[in-house]
Parts: C-alpha cells; structure tokens; sequence
C-alpha cells in the first residue's frame, strides 16, 4: 500500500515538470515596473515571434530579483539601481550588463498639494517640504529599485525618514501597485515609477504633483546571470534575447510602446559589441 | 459601491467569455490545488487514521503538531518550498521553481495536516465505535485501518474539503513558489493580487467571486456525490 502511494506520489510529481520542459523557456526576474505597465507585455511576443523563444516572467522588485540572479533561479535580469546592478557583475553573479532604457520616476499625491511641494524647484527639495510639514508619505520599503531611488533622494535632502515611520512616514513594504492603492486610500504622497502609475486604474484624488527633475530618471539594465557560476543557465538563448532587446528590434519596441498615447521607456542601448 | 457592483459584472463578463486565458488560470487552479488535495489525502488518511488507532511512544506529540500544523502560514512554507527548490537550494537540481509541481509541493504541505489531524479525530471517534465489533472479527490493523477509512468516507469528505477550501484560496505560498508567470504559474489568487496591485479593483473582485463560484461547484459536486452514496447504502 505504502509502496503504491509512492509511486502515485513520484507519478504526480514528476509529470507536471516533464510536460513544462518542451523548449524550455527563458526565466527573466524583472520589476513589477516593467510587468505591470504592461511593456513586457507588449515586448516579448515580438521576441518570440522573432526568435521562437519563449521568456517566463517573474515580476519582484529589484533587490528580489538581483537575489534570484544570485540564486540562479534566473537567466537574465532587467532592473533598475544602477550601482547594485554593477555591484552584481563585479561579484562574479553576472556575466555582464547593458543598458536598455530609462523612463522617470514621478511623485504623486493628493491633487491639494498640503505640503505645496509643487512649487519647489528639485526632487529633493520637494521631499525635504514634505519631512518638514509632516505630509504623509509612503515608501516601498520593500528594496525595490524605486525604494532605493527614494532613499537617495532622502539622503540629498538631509532627511533621515525612516525615524518619522509609522508618524508621517508610512513603510508599505510591497509593491509599487500596493503602494500606490495605500496611498490613495491614505491621500498620501509616495514615489512612482511613470508607468506603473499611469497604468494604474485606482488613483483616486491623487495626481503627478511633482516631475521632471534630473535625479528622478530611472535607467533600467539588462545583465546575463553568470553562466560560469550557474551552469544550468541558458546562456545561448539569453544572450540572443539580451542581443535582440539591446538592438534595433528590441529598441524600436520599446520606442513605440504608449499607455494611453504616451511614450514611458526610452531606448538608450548602444549598439552591442559583440 | 459602484467597484462592487462593478465587480459582480466583471464576474458575470469573465464566465460567459470563455476567454482562453482565463479558462487556464481557472483549469490551473483547480489541477495544482486538486492535485495538492489527492497527495494530502495517500498522506494524511493513513496517518491520521495510524495515529488514531495505534499506541506508540509519541503519540499525544505528533497528535499536538499535527493539530498545530493546520495553521501552518503559507507565506511560511512558500518560503521553505522556496529556499529547498532554488538552484542553490538541496533540490535546486531538479529545476522545479516557478512550475506547478512546485506550487502543487507546497500546497500539498498545507494541506497534509488538515487532512491528517481531522481524520485522526474522526478515525479515534469511530474506533470508539467499532473497537469491540473489530477485535471479535480479529481484524489485522491494517484490515482495521482500511474499514474504518471507508466507513468514515463521508465524514472524511468535509476533511478532504477543507483542505481543498485551504488550497484553492491561499495565495502566499504559490505566490512565492510559482512566481506567478503569465501563461505558467498564474492562478486565480495570483491573479487577483496582481490585478490588485494594478488598481483594477473591479477586475480583482471580480475574479474572486468566479473564485467562489467554482469552490460552490466542486462543494455542490462532493455533496451530491455523498448524498447518492448514502441513499445506496440505506438500499443496500
């Protein structure tokens, strides 16, 4: 009896993956920035079509994602902080990183303004008017790419927020969608990628009311985990996706992608040396 | 108001549709949480009903845990699943994140003492029962076993439910395990994160009324299935 539960126990088990693994697909660990606006979305078909690859998303913030890249439980990474990107490659965990677009990050809040940050003249100063009024803010909290984004700004604007948490300073730690239906609930101020808020159906009073700072632009790279460390990794099929989204048709892609009739990403790859 | 009733038309739009995408969210519900279920059961009826019947050093300890584990978090075991299938995780080998069988693992592990721990209960009830009318047969344990399994098939079939009633409706654990990938790993409670997370609240409550609906379906199809067998055991 025993025996044949065994055997019924490995059947099920095992015949789930077997099914999955017919040209087996690439695993790219992203941000929720790029999945929930909808741009991977409208990507990565053109690239299977192109290629006849298929690419499994795994939407998580940036810091999650860079820890699936260590882990090996992906193939290739497009994310956005900059210097833990670079601190990844360095570290043996990626093979290498490309550019691939930016878009800006926006702050949104109540449409009133209370603490009137609309006026002020950069990003910084505008958050350093909501710590000295005490406006509600909340944060990602959650060591996202735009959590970081938000936490360099914090620290330009000589603002330790994170003493003010749970008073003014609200630590969601979740995504930028769960961020953002928080801060609609509270009538709170909190950093955006532009994307995700435009794509975002649940605003509610809540507006852009701050934008177009030079600090506030979000560069996103693409890095092949290292397939040296990681031998399970397929590093053919990802280096024609890196290839694909790094040159003209990837680019024009991205290029021509709108939510409602506005541009979000801009391509910025150099052409690949490779 | 208007996101609720708004949601109820969202339900009423995805089940007449019979949208591709959609019938394959609802079909991987079902095959990963059913399938979670089916392994809980080979598991949980033998050792829920072995703890019921039999004295063993012990026996009030794995009682207590099994009790206990019935409230195991599920973020907790997406976690555990998590960190034992990743590549560099002890199973990592057999690439298994980020698929069903994985999310079919940890649902399984939620569901396993639900099952073990009602059984166990309901076994010792009915050895209670049985005990004097067994021994006088001299049934061997296992023969014991096996009867007082099938003759508490109804009784275990809410156990077998509310398992399922766990399984269908958790989303931590597969959130983690599964990844929650369009056209892979996606389920109707991931769904409705996501769908969440975006702002379509509509859309989020939408689905988790079908969600409802399809957990009425599969409660409505177990209890006429109960009630046909036991109008044959009166006849018989």
């Amino acid at each position: 009896m025993v025996i044949r539960f065994a055997f019924l126990l490995a059947a099920l088990v095992l015949a789930a993956p077997l099914a999955a693994a017919q040209g087996t697909p690439l695993t790219l660990a992203s941000t929720t920035s790029t999945e929930n606006s909808g741009l991977l979305g409208e990507i990565l078909p053109r690239f299977t079509k192109d290629t006849g690859i298929a690419v499994r998303v795994v939407a998580v913030g940036t810091g999650a994602a860079l820890n699936l890249g260590r882990s090996g439980d992906a193939d290739i990474l497009l994310v956005h902080a900059r210097e833990d990107e670079d601190a990844f490659v360095a570290a043996g965990y990626g093979a290498f990183r490309r550019d691939v677009m930016f878009n800006d990050f926006v702050i949104v809040g109540p449409r009133q303004d209370p603490a009137g940050i609309g006026a002020q003249k950069d990003a910084a100063s505008a958050f350093a008017t909501i710590a000295m009024r005490e406006g509600l803010f909340v944060s990602r909290a959650d060591n996202s790419g735009t959590h970081k984004a938000e936490m360099r700004i914090w620290r330009s604007a000589g603002v330790d927020p994170v003493s003010a948490s749970g008073r003014w300073y609200k630590e969601s730690g979740s995504g930028m969608g769960a961020t953002l239906n928080l801060s609609a609930g509270l009538n709170a101020y909190t950093l955006s990628d532009r994307g995700t808020w435009l794509s975002f159906r649940n605003q509610g009073d809540l507006t852009i009311v701050f934008e177009g700072d030079p600090p506030l632009k979000n560069p996103y790279g693409v890095i092949l985990v290292n397939p040296a460390r990681h031998p399970h990794i397929q590093a053919k099929n990802a280096l024609t996706f890196i290839d694909w989204l790094t040159g003209p048709r990837g680019q024009a892609a991205i290029d021509s992608f709108r939510i409602s009739g506005q541009q979000l990403f801009f391509p910025i790859a150099k052409q690949p040396q490779r | 108001m208007n996101t609720i009733l708004n949601a109820f038309a969202e339900a009423g739009v995805l089940l007449a549709s019979f949208d591709s995408d959609f019938l394959a969210i609802v079909g991987l519900s079902l095959r990963v949480s059913l399938s979670a279920v089916l392994i809980a059961c080979l598991i949980g009826f033998p050792l829920g009903a072995a703890v019921a019947l039999f004295r063993f050093p012990g026996r009030g300890a794995v009682a207590l845990m099994l009790n206990t584990f019935m409230g195991l978090p599920p973020v907790v075991v997406g976690l555990i699943v998590f960190l034992i299938l990743s590549r560099s995780g002890p199973l990592g080998v057999l690439g298994l994140l980020f698929t069903p069988t994985a999310m079919i693992i940890a649902q399984a592990i939620l569901v396993t003492p639900i099952i073990a721990a009602l059984t166990r209960q309901i076994i010792e009830d009915l050895w209670g029962e049985y005990s004097e009318h067994l021994r006088s047969l001299n049934a061997g344990p296992l023969d014991t076993l096996g009867t007082l399994i099938y003759d508490a098939r109804f009784s275990l079939s809410t156990a077998v439910l509310a398992g399922f009633g766990r399984a269908i409706a958790e989303v931590g654990a597969v959130m983690i395990v599964g990844g929650n990938i369009d056209h892979a790993t996606r389920v109707m409670t991931t769904a409705i994160a996501l769908e969440t997370s975006k702002g379509n609240l509509a859309t989020a409550l939408g689905l988790g009324i079908v969600l409802l609906v399809i957990a009425l379906a599969v409660n409505a199809g177990v209890q006429i299935i109960n009630a046909m067998g036991a109008r044959k055991d009166a006849i018989a």
